[in-house]
């Protein structure tokens, strides 16, 4: 392998097209990481797989995964939030979780 | 080349099993007592639990017991059940195999049926046993994919390398069939356009329309509290990496549970019944899918998992590809992928594509897979009620 200047990226928009961003590793609230060489700063942790914003997302923008719609923003997102259950639901059928 | 077990239908099987079968609820416990002394001996418990009869419980039963992986089968009945034994037995028996049924009422009871049972068992696996397997080619084969336990990193890694696995064993002629129409919502434009033929395209879009409604009606989609947590936000997103494992190759029909793919290339399993919502959920558990890929003739099971799920299944070999780089940590023993590898960065999807294709062909000769090898032979067949396969389903 050979060595690099550039730290593992953190996150990766996985089309071109997304507004959100998937984690490539666990990510601590308040870090700073690169996406396409902008900077932007995590809003709470956020685990392996998970997604943040790429860009501010305003409330009833579908988001866009692999260039797919997975759903719509319930609410405004910032660039770096945390994007699930809270703020985004789906076109389809209504996501259940258990009571915390 | 594989190894396999021919049939005199001219099948072949990776397996060479002897499956007791009960044929109501009544007569799981004699069934399971039946089989348990040969534990590790190719004898595996299948069932139907209910009582009143049902044309696809019947089917899959056939289906399942003339499967090329099955060398034999013993049918245990109560003896007051509605399901039809006589026809299910002169099936397996038309099929060349080995068959037998003991009925407990007849018999006298548990004990002396549980010694039957066993008596049957000890003379016939030495009969099976002596067939000798016989070179296979991959065209031979038939290869079912299903995700259990997903979440976020199950679309990244193990679905899309399955998903290369399907490309290229289909290039050499393998039929593959994905599943779950539930788990597809969101998906039926990308998958219309890569039907072989438009007509096809619209009942794609048709079947995931269907499974749709069929959710809606019930209340909850095929999404799991634990998808969320692992970072699943909606049915679309979930769907979005269950279809992956779907690789790039046209689609070539569509078949419904106990139908055979009638020759290569790809295919949808649609497991969402048809008519008004009538015995709940399409599929309880991810078993329950299993045992239909199963009965549409697939020898060999390709399992993505992300949270982790440890279910092998009764009948054919369960390859487990773990997506996720922690639950692999975790888990190891359960699992014979480790498709996280991607995440990390120590290996492409390619490669991990790769790996899976050669691990099919190793299992389809005889190596056991993890949950083969920890015992899990888990089986569940429920209620559903299904119309013929419409004339576009399968193009010629």
């Amino acid at each position: 392998m050979a060595s690099s200047d550039r730290p593992a990226p953190a996150v990766m928009r996985l089309s071109p097209a997304d507004n959100v961003a998937v984690a490539l590793r666990p990510l601590k609230a308040g870090e700073s990481v690169m996406l396409d060489d902008v900077a932007i700063t995590i809003g709470r942790n956020i685990a392996v797989g998970h997604k943040l914003a790429a860009r501010t997302i305003e409330k009833g923008e579908i988001i866009l995964k692999y260039s797919c719609p997975i759903g719509t923003a319930t609410y405004r997102i910032a660039a770096g939030e945390y994007v699930h259950t809270h703020n985004v639901a789906s076109n389809y059928l209504p996501t259940y979780t258990l009571p915390r | 080349m594989l190894q396999g077990y021919l049939r005199a239908d001219g099948r072949k099987g990776v397996r060479n099993v002897l499956v007791v079968a009960y044929l109501v609820e009544c007569a799981h416990h004699v069934a399971r007592e039946i089989a348990a002394p040969f534990r590790g001996e190719g004898v595996h418990l299948i069932g139907f639990p209910g009582c009143y009869p049902n044309a696809y419980a019947l089917g899959m039963m056939e289906k399942l017991c003339t499967h090329p992986n099955v060398g034999a089968a013993l049918l245990v009945s109560l003896g007051c059940e509605g399901f039809d034994k006589r026809r299910l037995a002169r099936a397996i028996e038309a099929s060349g195999r080995p068959v037998h049924t003991t009925g407990i009422q007849d018999t006298g009871g548990t004990r002396r049926t549980i010694a039957a049972g066993r008596e049957w068992i000890e003379r016939t696996l030495p009969d099976i046993a002596r067939q000798q397997p016989v070179p296979m080619g991959i065209d031979e084969l038939t290869v079912g994919t299903i995700c259990g336990g997903s979440d976020a990193t199950s679309g990244l890694t193990a679905n899309p390398a399955m998903g290369v696995a399907f490309d290229l064993l289909i290039a050499d002629g393998a039929k593959t069939i994905f599943e779950e129409t539930g788990e597809l919502i969101g998906m039926e434009h990308l998958m219309a356009a890569r039907a072989a033929n438009p007509a096809l395209g619209d009942e794609l879009k048709r079947s995931v329309a269907k499974a749709a409604t069929y959710y809606a009606t019930l209340g909850y989609a095929s999404f799991a509290p634990g998808n969320a947590d692992g970072g699943l936000t909606t049915i679309e997103e979930k769907s979005l990496g269950a279809y992956a494992k779907s690789g790039q190759s046209t689609i070539d029909g569509i078949v419904k549970p106990g139908i055979a793919p009638p020759r290569k290339g790809l295919y949808l399993l649609d497991v969402v019944p048809d008519g008004e919502v009538r015995f709940g959920f399409p599929n309880i558990n991810d078993n329950a899918e299993i045992a239909e890929l199963i009965a549409c003739g697939s020898q060999v099971i390709l399992f993505s998992t992300g949270r982790g799920s440890v279910v092998g299944s009764a009948i054919a070999p369960v390859i487990k590809v773990c997506a996720n780089p922690d639950t692999f940590k975790r888990m190891e023993d359960d699992m014979d992928v480790d498709a996280g590898r991607i995440l990390e960065g120590r290996a492409t999807l390619p490669e991990v594509g790769r790996e899976i294709y050669d691990l099919v062909q190793r299992v389809g000769s005889g190596e056991p897979t993890k949950s083969e090898t920890l015992g899990h032979q888990e089986f569940i067949l429920t209620y559903k009620s299904f119309e013929p396969l419409g004339p576009a389903c399968l193009p010629v």
